[in-house]
């Protein structure tokens, strides 16, 4: 997968479950957390949808906001754990 | 005594003590003191009079710990709300108790305006963060925004104003959601909370060596008294905003040495899906749980887990702050149990005619003691439901809306509440309100809000729908009007559309009808 098309695919799922189809202006570098984008059980939500559609093992650790609190660093962190070169 | 002097007096034993540790920053005794003085100066110069409602609305930092105290210090009344609620609902309660002041932050300004218009007892607008053109529509609505970097710094300001109060005036009001769907503004004077607090601490033994870690939003009272409770016996706060990150808050717990973790369900949920081998806090002498019932099997898994952590498992309502803990040598024992009333107060469980009742047998909890609240603030009816003649002449006992029994011993069993109150993440929502917003969506011909068991929620809310006949309604569209006019933890988890409705014999939606059937088909 191209690093592009796993932000896609991130981004619409924030808006289809988190924002109910509102896109509004979602940034990529917001933090999902503070602008209330997610709440606090979305975290959860989000780690098992990273997992289902990607296949990887989302470690207690890695449940942090450097890997999961924007678009940005989610498509950062999946291209890392999923092994994929930009 | 005042519910400030928590915090004057533990400033002047221990000035330099660590009081508040936020997520990047820490803060002494005194720094918070001085801070708090210097914020409540500027709101009695905007205009906070004794006894004016200050409502507060911000994520929990260093900001609404000064503006909980910063308005007592002014001889008002805080109204803490979630961070999450949105302008409809925010515009009910500032108008519900005419406030005169908000302190909130830039960015909820930019995102929610339209209660600045609608709100017309409301004058001064306290603004922490943002830059000059946050203020615009502020002015725009004829208030006057201020911003809280702007306080006074003056040594005088350092210093508290005056004291205006006596403990029988109001501290706080903390709106609860209700079966009416409006919230309902539970009043608390300066004497409900400091008894509460007393009683409180003595059970959990908090001394000044304790640290505390909140995770629980202010609004909540559960939340707000970890502050209070630790600033009266001068010991430090860790202070974050939700257990959303749970690795981050375990690794806080560790390195700042914590002693005391106060949880509901969903949380302790959250920590049994985790490995808590990779943890160790060797420092965590307890942890409480309240707002829901921790379910035996999580208790037993905690306990292996920390075996030398004390668990209180508690019961208490809004409008009373607390009821009961209990003891942790009974945990084992008796797992099921909420315990027995705590320190300065009494318990009943009485029939339907208010005469108690033997062990065993169901009946409503009443409660006695001087952290019963005064009343719902301008509700008299609904005050007078639940308020009634105690004892003594002019006393009010509280009668609970929650059904219990007790054993031989005096402990107390949770059974069931009267009315149809969801709790979902420890949090009391109303299906009504839930309702009420439903149905301003056109196409929803009916609407009903329900319960469902949920492993990490304790309650799911569920929305069951009919839609008008010839009309197009999304889960997603239902769901988008939901986020714009409730807060998060409202939002439905499941919505299932219909053709119909059960109803009770007078032709209302029966909502017992709608969960039994939810029941049958799981």
């Amino acid at each position: 997968m191209e690093p592009g098309d796993i932000e896609a695919e991130i981004r619409d799922f924030v808006i289809a479950n988190f924002l109910f189809g509102k896109a509004g202006e979602l940034t990529d570098q917001e933090s999902l957390l503070e602008n209330g984008v997610i709440d606090s059980t979305g975290v959860l939500e989000l780690v098992g949808f990273l997992q289902e559609r990607f296949g990887i093992h989302v470690e207690d650790d890695e449940i942090v906001p450097a890997n999961l609190d924007s678009i940005y660093n989610l498509a950062d962190y999946i291209s890392r754990k999923a092994g994929v070169h930009a | 005594m005042l519910v400030q002097e928590f915090l004057e007096q533990s400033a002047g034993k221990w000035a330099d003590k660590t009081a508040l540790i936020t997520e990047r920053q820490r803060f002494s005794y005194r720094q918070i003191e001085q801070q708090s003085n210097s914020l409540a100066h500027a709101f009695i110069a905007a205009g906070v009079a004794r006894g004016d409602r200050v409502a507060i609305v911000l994520p929990n930092s260093l900001e609404s710990v000064l503006a909980i105290f910063a308005t007592l210090k002014a001889g008002a009344v805080f109204v803490v709300l979630h961070p999450t609620i949105k302008s409809d609902k925010l515009e009910y309660v500032l108008n519900n108790c005419r406030a005169s002041a908000i302190v909130t932050g830039a960015a909820k300004l930019a995102s929610e305006q339209r209660w600045l218009d609608k709100t017309p007892y409301l004058r001064s607008v306290f603004m922490v963060g943002g830059e000059r053109h946050h203020a615009d529509p502020v002015r725009a609505s004829g208030k006057n925004p201020l911003s809280l970097d702007e306080r006074p710094t003056d040594s005088d300001s350092l210093s508290p104003p005056p004291k205006q109060c006596i403990d029988i005036d109001l501290a706080g009001l903390i709106y609860t959601s209700g079966s009416t769907g409006r919230p309902k503004g539970v009043m608390m004077t300066h004497l409900n909370i400091v008894s509460a607090a007393a009683s409180i601490t003595t059970y959990l033994e908090n001394r000044a060596d304790d640290v505390v870690i909140n995770v629980l939003p202010l609004s909540f009272d559960y939340g707000l008294y970890q502050l209070l409770m630790m600033f009266k016996v001068g010991g430090s706060l860790v202070l974050l905003n939700s257990f959303a990150y749970p690795h981050p808050v375990l690794q806080r717990i560790s390195d700042e040495s914590v002693t005391g973790f106060p949880i509901v369900p969903t949380i302790s949920a959250t920590l049994l899906q985790m490995n808590l081998s990779h943890y160790s806090f060797p420092n965590l002498r307890y942890i409480t749980n309240t707002a829901a019932a921790l379910p035996a099997e999580h208790i037993r898994r905690l306990r292996a887990a920390f075996p030398h952590v004390k668990i209180y498992s508690m019961y208490g309502l809004t409008e009373c702050k607390r009821v009961s803990f209990l003891p942790p040598d009974q945990i084992d024992v008796r797992p099921g149990s909420v315990g027995r009333g705590m320190p300065n107060q009494e318990v009943f469980i009485v029939d339907t005619e208010g005469k108690l009742v033997p062990p065993g047998v169901v009946g409503e909890l009443v409660v006695r003691g001087s952290n019963v609240m005064k009343g719902y603030w301008e509700m008299p009816e609904d005050t007078d439901r639940c308020l009634r003649p105690g004892p003594l002449p002019g006393e009010k006992v509280l009668y609970s809306g929650d059904f219990f029994y007790s054993d031989s011993e005096g402990y107390l069993y949770f059974v069931g509440r009267r009315d149809d109150i969801i709790k979902t993440r420890g949090e009391k929502v109303s299906p009504r309100e839930i309702e009420d917003v439903l149905y301003s969506l056109d196409p929803v011909a009916e609407a009903a809000v329900i319960g469902v068991p949920d492993p990490i929620l304790g309650q799911a809310i569920k929305a069951v729908i009919v839609p008008k006949q010839g009309t197009f309604l999304t889960t997603q569209a239902v769901l988008r009007r939901c986020s714009e006019k409730l807060e998060d933890f409202m939002i439905p988890k499941f919505i299932e559309f219909r053709a119909s409705l059960p109803k009770t014999d007078s032709g209302k939606i029966s909502r017992r009808a709608i969960e039994e059937n939810c029941k049958i088909k799981d």
